[in-house]
């Protein structure tokens, strides 16, 4: 960490490209489109959690005045298919025969004005037969319990099931003998958790706007995480070509994983289709959270086996995770987390993902494991307590290093979890007495990989010697001033002479989502590359025009010069003199980098206080470490951490989703679903561990998603602290508290 | 119900439109005068998007009727800025790096600016407290209480 290269221009704090237009009110989010002629559209829901539709009656909202078409989910049928042969991906932006979640959408109406959708799409008679819902994971794997998909059979190690199940998959990761050796350890301890379905929560809800035109051109306007794989699901859903389909990221209001999926664009281009016209639809706060994708609720048994001098020996886990209506691969994420910041010679994770009449579930910001790192970190802290040792260093004795088995098995690169335990270790927060009654501390550990996957950008030389970037990674969080700075780095400028844009998905190569703490990491590789292959393109127009072997000149700090010295240029006056003179010059970089990289591990600090007569629980102070490999603009790398802490915070102390047993979310608005405000969460100190990631030119490491793992589990160790009540499952809400305090009842 | 004509005062210049009686004073700046500065992120008063200032007082745009702004004086974030220049707010949210995703600072500053106005010298207590109506799911709040203190502290050097 001490021989950090001396940046230029990666670690400074400069102010974002996209900021103006943010806090003057000009940027233009999903909602915000505006077409000439343009309807607006209207979705209906299914009020019923689980229900066959044996009929859809339209006339009535078809003969409203003002309404211009109606659709159902026959429109994304291919001629000669019916609803019940649609693909998972339709069939959950509009129900065919079957409804299997309250909010599921049913029909759509396309109007000229937003009131008269709505009232003609009360107007649409459903014919339903209700059928009873399961809610719960585990009740959804018994025998018996109400069947959503007829046809769907389990994965199992063993193959495929014989009957109908919703259990989607049973995945077993197993390394060495988990049950001979827990046996044989001196310490054993265990839990049982569980937690509750609960949302993203980005304040901007979805929206899409569409034109269709008569050539089969399609525009799409949307707030999406990632532009490209939206218009690959749009053209599958559609039986469209791609290349007739134009996907135009507007800003995006938020995702963290919620926003990758489509729900409104397809159908925006479907009643753009059958009217002519332009069409925006956006969904209600309701809508968002009854009819998109939450992240699941789960149900975990876990043991941890250690040797009396603090060696874990064996992790042995059973995870079911809700996928929600359709399958997913929620549980078998966990098998691939659970276990990544020890190291531990024999696991045994069995894991389990199952349909229940719930929304299909979606990413949320380090999908599956916060609620692993709930179980798997209190266990560490009950084992802590039984061996009478500190928590850090009892991590830091079995942290996972370069080469210790990572996630699939494969051995880690150089990460840094026992870097940023030292530093909790020698933090201000961890080293101040915490006094008082009712108080409690708790730490907890996190993890998540750095995905890779696909980049491009290209750059063009201005005439004025400056550089523009085009992207294609939709900015959620800042990712148009770290990949600007990236290239500032490489080519040699200021960060102010390069202006960077996100544009549609004609302007620039194919880029995946913005998720999986990818963006500033792979896409700045491409950025990087793209940057080299500027100068080597300038090298050899230098050697033209200097008359010289393009290999005798070199390129460095940003100036070009010849081995003698005899002739200099800087990379402006180079753009602007020699470029600027000649014809255009515009270069790509695109990557592949790959699905799994790197690593990211965060460790957090969290004092309590718990309020005896109330349940009460308030953060007194928080600490996030995190090794983000090199911090390229650290202050919005700061706010991820705290971003993320507070995210946890609130799925930690208030959210769930919260049913009856009809399978109605009693609580779909953000009044009830109540997350973090001002006065919840204290300032969140932040501790940025930099252990360079050897897999990145700059050693960035995705920093977005570890920051939601430990949270949950840090504030449970600090409860048990507290009150010496162990927290079992979430939220950990006032009732609850009182619960397990025996206040209550 | 035939549509209502409105008159009002927004961002200092007169405006007049024809309003819905059941349209929402969110609705009417954003779909009928094209002020989509202001954002919907509940519709009901719960996160602080779509804040302005209505005579004076700091509302949800969502819940007020657009019938409602007849003979009124009303700021949106698109009046924050004098001109060219940004408001202290909008520079320190800049510099503290307050916004992430961006969607919820426009009801943030407008709410920020409303409180500076009346209390130049909040502390990080009341700050937080009138804050509270402001939902964000980006930043944890840290750099935008700091934000508003910094700017506070910056407004107090030079007044307006």
């Amino acid at each position: 960490m001490t021989d950090k290269p001396n940046y230029r221009v990666i670690g400074t704090r400069p102010v974002r490209p996209d900021g103006i237009d943010k806090v003057t009110g000009r940027a233009q989010y999903g909602a915000d489109t505006r077409l000439p002629g343009m309807l607006r559209g209207y979705v209906l829901r299914s009020p019923h959690a689980h229900a066959k539709i044996r009929g859809i009656d339209t006339s009535k909202a078809e003969a409203l005045p003002g309404v211009k078409a109606v659709m159902t989910a026959a429109d994304f049928c291919a001629p000669g298919q019916t609803v019940d042969q649609l693909p998972d991906l339709s069939a959950n932006l509009m129900a065919g025969t079957k409804a299997l979640y309250r909010g599921h959408a049913v029909a759509a109406v396309a109007a000229i004005t937003d009131e008269i959708a709505r009232d003609a799409a009360a107007l649409i008679e459903v014919n339903y037969e209700v059928l009873p819902p399961v809610l719960d994971v585990r009740e959804a794997m018994l025998p018996g319990a109400p069947i959503l998909h007829e046809a769907m059979r389990s994965r199992t190690p063993t193959g495929p099931g014989e009957n109908p199940s919703n259990i989607v998959a049973h995945t077993l990761s197993a390394f060495g003998d988990a049950d001979a050796a827990l046996a044989e350890c001196d310490v054993v301890v265990d839990i049982v958790t569980s937690t509750k379905m609960v949302h993203q929560g980005y304040i901007e809800p979805q929206a899409a706007t569409a034109t269709w035109n008569p050539d089969g051109q399609v525009v799409i306007w949307t707030c999406t995480q990632g532009s490209f794989p939206a218009r690959q699901n749009c053209s599958q859903i559609l039986g469209h070509p791609i290349s007739k389909i134009k996907v135009i990221p507007t800003e995006i209001g938020g995702g963290f994983g919620g926003k990758i999926a489509v729900y409104l664009e397809p159908v925006a281009a479907v009643l753009a289709r059958k009217t002519g016209k332009p069409v925006k639809l956006t969904m209600d706060r309701s809508d968002v959270f009854e009819g998109t994708g939450p992240t699941p609720g789960t149900s975990i048994r876990a043991t941890l086996g250690a040797t009396k001098d603090g060696k874990f020996k064996a992790l042995k886990a059973d995870m079911a995770y809700e996928n929600g209506a359709y399958p997913g691969a929620a549980a078998t994420y966990a098998t691939m987390v659970a276990a990544a910041c020890y190291d531990i010679e024999h696991v045994k994770i069995d894991a389990f993902d199952v349909v229940v009449n719930k929304p299909r579930t979606q990413d949320y910001r380090a999908p599956s494991s916060p609620a692993a790192a709930f179980a798997i970190e209190q266990l560490v802290d009950k084992a802590a307590e039984k061996l009478g040792m500190d928590p850090l260093k009892l991590r830091l004795a079995n942290s996972s290093h370069e080469g210790s088995r990572g996630p699939m098995g494969m051995p880690f690169s150089r990460i840094g979890h026992a870097e940023c335990v030292e530093a909790a270790l020698d933090s201000p927060h961890y080293n101040a007495p915490l006094e008082g009654p009712n108080r409690g501390r708790g730490v907890a550990s996190g993890f998540w990989f750095n995905v890779g996957l696909r980049s491009s950008v290209n750059v063009t030389v201005q005439p004025d010697g400056t550089v523009s970037l085009v992207e294609g990674s939709t900015d959620i969080g800042g990712t148009r001033a770290s990949l600007a700075m990236q290239l500032a780095e490489t080519i040699g400028v200021e960060y102010e002479d390069v202006k960077p844009a996100v544009v549609d998905t004609d302007a620039v190569g194919y880029n995946d989502v913005t998720a999986g703490s990818r963006v500033t990491f792979a896409s700045g590789m491409a950025v990087v590359e793209a940057g080299r292959n500027l100068i080597k393109e300038m090298t050899a127009r230098l050697a033209t025009a200097w008359n010289v072997p393009a290999d005798a000149i070199s390129f460095s700090n940003g100036v070009f010069s010849t081995a003698d010295g005899s002739k200099t240029g800087t990379f402006k006056q180079i753009a602007e003199n020699v470029v600027g003179r000649g014809p255009g010059l515009t270069v790509s970089g695109s990557v592949n980098a790959g699905f799994l990289q790197g690593g990211g591990f965060a460790h957090h600090i969290v004092d309590v206080e718990v309020d005896p007569d109330t349940g009460k629980v308030q953060i007194l102070r928080y600490t996030a470490v995190q090794d983000v490999g090199t911090a390229v603009h650290p202050s919005y790398v700061e706010g991820q951490l705290q971003g993320g802490a507070a995210q946890g915070i609130g799925w930690a102390l208030n959210e769930e989703y919260y049913y009856d047993e009809t399978g109605r979310m009693v609580n779909a608005g953000y009044l009830d679903y109540r997350i973090p405000t001002t006065l919840d969460v204290p300032m969140i100190d932040t501790i940025l561990v930099e252990v360079p990631n050897p897999l990145h030119p700059y050693g960035v490491r995705g920093a977005g998603e570890p920051p939601i793992v430990p949270p949950l589990a840090a504030i449970a160790n600090a409860v048990y602290r507290a009150t010496g009540q162990r927290q079992t499952q979430l939220p950990m809400s006032p009732r609850r508290i009182l619960e397990t305090t025996g206040k209550l009842g | 119900m035939s549509k209502k004509h409105i008159t009002t005062r927004i961002n200092g210049e007169d405006v007049e439109f024809l309003a819905e009686p059941g349209a929402s004073l969110l609705a009417a700046l954003r779909d009928e005068l094209g002020l989509t500065g202001s954002k919907e992120g509940c519709n009901n008063g719960n996160c602080g998007a779509c804040n302005v200032v209505f005579d004076g007082a700091l509302v949800n745009a969502c819940c007020v009727l657009a019938v409602e702004a007849n003979g009124v004086e009303i700021t949106t974030i698109e009046g924050v800025a004098n001109g060219e220049e940004l408001h202290p707010l909008q520079t320190s949210f800049l510099e503290n790096a307050a916004l992430q995703c961006g969607i919820c600072t426009p009801g943030f500053i407008v709410a920020a600016k409303a409180l500076l106005d009346k209390e130049p010298d909040a502390d990080e207590a009341r700050i937080r407290h009138w804050l509270a109506g402001n939902l964000c799911r980006c930043t944890g709040y840290d750099k935008i209480v700091r934000a508003v203190l910094d700017a506070a502290a910056d407004m107090r050097r030079t007044p307006a």
